[in-house]
């Protein structure tokens, strides 16, 4: 058939992938080009880089092997709960990084419950800050993501092997020599290269719990070159190289298939006739029990403090939540205004739509978001007063961010409706906004609202960008809630962790039920 | 009149040749193996396939890059009719108008024909909730409306039981001496190409010239032999 796309759907897609060409390289040239003298790589820069690398890699190794024993318990085990536990699996994706961090300090942290049963036991004490808690929050919000990939593997091994295994009378380890490890030798490593690649650009964790020599990562780096040393040429320079090794890890990932987590369907259960023992089943148990109290009891501790406080939050703390909201509409009306253009230019543009986008996808996920909001400044304002424009630029940086996780889920659906309805619609004469409205719109609507509740959910727990150009009286609410935990102010900053999880899922559960609601199949 | 003239469609290594015409309100089938290139026949004539040489002329106008909804002719697909999200009523008065921007009158005549198929009380289901007839009979009634001077259906019945075929081929018999429309009829069932007065044999890329339909049938030429067996 012949795919044409109409005039509007490629000029909304050309600009969409221009609009986020000068997001990324746009914003980086403007920083380079404003930068006044490089000095080449200092010693900071090079601690910066060995240990962005090193911790991704410990980060990623750590949540990969201990996701192994995770995802084959609850692929093989039926208890109440299960069900649940698998979902909020799918939680950390939209957890706002600093409510997290606040949990980990709770459990983890000089006055956390661990430091507290150690010292009845007379162990040592554990210090959180430093590289083991940027690893530590890392493998907390990475380990539920590799579970979920590995569990895919798991399901995905079909019925009928394990039913052949038994019947011929398989062991364990034959089982795990020719059912399990061929799966995970396919699923392993593209699990770990995704991992490794979202710890290379992690921000708001090492800000909150790392900085330092020995615990600052490349992205950390950019933000104290902008914020203390005025460095624009050095930020540039950090922003490059987090741009080459991003790059050379997913040209890698080209070559190891990544898989994908499919947003449902992992409610199965593999059916085993082995493992029946009592060692066996008291292991899986104990692996089980082990992860969701880790998973599970940071979360508890903060929201259970936060809920008494909630009353004495300051005015600020509200006002906050007021910005971030309006910050978070914002950048969700982008987002899907962004994927839904690149998405439709795809499913109807062909090749060269499909090349732009995916590259264009890759970029935003290699770029720095402090170098994007850095270099929107110097391109529309000149560098003068960033602070009174962090909210919008804020938003738009949020925008791009979420477009590659948007198009993941809207251009596979816009490629069907095209496939299914393409030919109906063309002969029945519909097209523009007559099209849109009857046809994309209602097809879309369960993706887009999950889009939607993506985005805004993101966009709402996002400390970045903000946390660069924000004064005393512009915050959002994760920077009012960092600057409260900055204060030592914990039981506060609990009070408003609460706000802002109950806001941010808020508003993903809105959205995404918006998108459910009397849709028809 | 529907006249392909020297008319060529390359689809990857197939290529469909075809050199005819067919006299307005004529009905005829297109008969042939599967593979052999009737769908991208009706592809081409119904604007989803570029023409790789010659004319297609439709009622003395060179389509040339018409759009598909732009052309004199209405499709019936064998799947997906029907927009799973949008009304029985909705569905029919695209036909009408696909912003479905309606006057009264389009509303009346909407309401007319969604009474003349039996759907009179169904305007507000969705296609979900009727069974394949019924939603068979909303596409036929929104052919009604769009009253089309040619009908394109590519086996838009071939999953429907005996007796519903029977049925559909009594409505759309009523259809067709109400539109006076010329039909094109994609089928793989010698029965169904027996209802028609000409047929297209359509094989190894080629689609043949129309002819008479019972005689061919009585005494096919070998290669349609080979496929009725």
């Amino acid at each position: 058939m012949a795919r044409s796309a109409g005039p509007i759907t490629g000029l909304a897609g050309a600009a969409s992938v221009a609009l986020l060409a000068l997001l990324t390289l746009g914003t980086l040239g403007a920083v380079a080009w404003r930068a006044e003298g490089v000095s080449g790589l200092g010693p900071a820069d090079w601690y910066a880089i060995r240990f962005t690398v090193l911790q991704a890699l410990a980060s990623a190794a750590i949540s990969v092997v201990c996701a192994i024993p995770l995802a084959r318990a609850l692929a093989r085990r039926r208890f109440p709960g299960r069900g649940l536990l698998i979902a909020l699996l799918g939680a950390p994706f939209i957890l706002p990084v600093i409510v997290a961090v606040l949990g980990l300090v709770a459990v983890f942290g000089r006055q956390g419950i661990v430091n507290d049963l150690g010292a009845v036991l007379g162990l040592p004490q554990i210090v959180l800050y430093g590289p083991q808690g940027v690893i530590l929050a890392h493998v907390f919000f990475n380990l539920p993501l590799a579970t979920r990939f590995l569990l895919q593997g798991w399901l995905a091994i079909p019925a009928e092997q394990f039913r052949l295994a038994a019947s011929l009378g398989f062991d364990g380890a034959s089982m795990r020599r020719h059912l399990e490890w061929p799966m995970l030798r396919a699923t392993v490593p593209g699990a770990f290269l995704a991992i490794f690649l979202i710890c290379l650009t992690s921000f708001a964790v090492a800000l909150a719990v790392g900085g330092g020599p020995r615990a600052t990562t490349i992205e950390l780096r950019i933000y104290e070159l902008f914020r203390f040393d005025f460095a624009l040429g050095d930020a540039a320079l950090m922003a490059c190289v987090q741009f080459a090794i991003c790059t050379g890890v997913a040209l890698v990932a080209l070559v190891v298939t990544v898989p994908k987590v499919s947003m449902a369907g992992l409610d199965g259960i593999v059916a085993r006739w082995d493992q029946r023992g009592r060692v066996s089943v008291t292991l899986d148990a104990a692996v089980i029990v082990a992860a969701a109290l880790f998973l599970l009891v940071p979360m508890g501790v903060v929201l259970a403090r936060g809920v008494p406080m909630m009353a004495a939050l300051p005015a600020s703390v509200w006002w906050a939540a007021v910005t971030s909201l309006g910050v978070a509409m914002v950048s969700t009306a982008l987002a899907l205004t962004l994927a839904l253009s690149l998405a439709l230019w795809t499913a109807r543009g062909g090749r060269v739509a499909v090349g732009l986008t995916e590259a264009m996808g890759a970029l935003v996920l290699t770029a720095s978001p402090l170098v994007m909001g850095t270099g929107l400044f110097i391109l529309l304002f000149g560098w003068t007063n960033p602070t009174a424009l962090a909210l919008p630029v804020t938003a738009v940086i949020n925008a791009a961010v979420t477009v590659p996780f948007a198009l993941r889920v809207l251009a596979p659906a816009a490629r069907e409706v095209e496939d299914v309805y393409g030919r109906l619609s063309a002969s029945l004469g519909l097209s523009g906004w007559a099209r849109m409205r009857l046809l994309v719109l209602p097809r879309l609507r369960r993706p887009l609202g999950f889009t939607a509740g993506l985005a805004a959910a993101l966009s709402m727990g996002d400390l970045g960008v903000i946390a660069l150009f924000s004064t005393g009286d512009t915050e959002t609410l994760p920077l009012a809630m960092y600057r409260l935990m900055t204060a030592y102010r914990t039981d506060m900053a609990a009070g408003a962790a609460l706000l802002l999880v109950l806001l941010s899922f808020g508003l993903f559960w809105l959205f995404d039920r918006g998108g459910r609601v009397d849709a028809d199949a | 009149m529907l006249t392909l003239e020297d008319v060529q469609v390359t689809r990857g290594a197939f290529t469909l040749a075809a050199n005819w015409s067919l006299e307005p309100g004529a009905r005829c089938a297109v008969l042939g193996p599967s593979g052999g290139g009737k769908s991208t026949l009706l592809n081409a004539i119904a604007g989803f396939d570029p023409l790789t040489a010659g004319r297609l002329v439709i009622d003395g106008i060179d389509m040339g890059d018409t759009a598909p909804g732009d052309r004199p002719i209405s499709v019936v697909f064998q799947e997906t009719n029907l927009f799973p999200h949008l009304s029985v009523w909705q569905n029919t008065a695209l036909g009408v108008n696909p912003r479905l921007s309606l006057s009264a009158q389009d509303r009346q005549a909407i309401g007319d024909v969604l009474e003349r198929v039996g759907l009179g009380a169904m305007h507000d289901r969705k296609p979900g909730a009727l069974s394949g007839g019924q939603r068979a009979r909303v596409a036929l009634a929104r052919v009604l409306l769009r009253a089309r001077p040619w009908l394109l259906l590519d086996e838009a019945f071939s999953a429907l039981g005996p007796s519903l075929k029977t049925e559909m081929f009594a409505l759309l018999d009523e259809v067709l001496a109400e539109t006076g429309a010329g039909l094109l009829m994609v089928t793989h069932d010698p029965l169904e190409a027996a209802r028609m007065d000409q047929i297209i044999v359509v094989d190894g890329g080629r689609a043949e010239p129309p002819v008479e339909a019972q005689g061919l049938l009585a005494d096919p030429p070998p290669h349609l032999k080979a496929y009725l067996g």
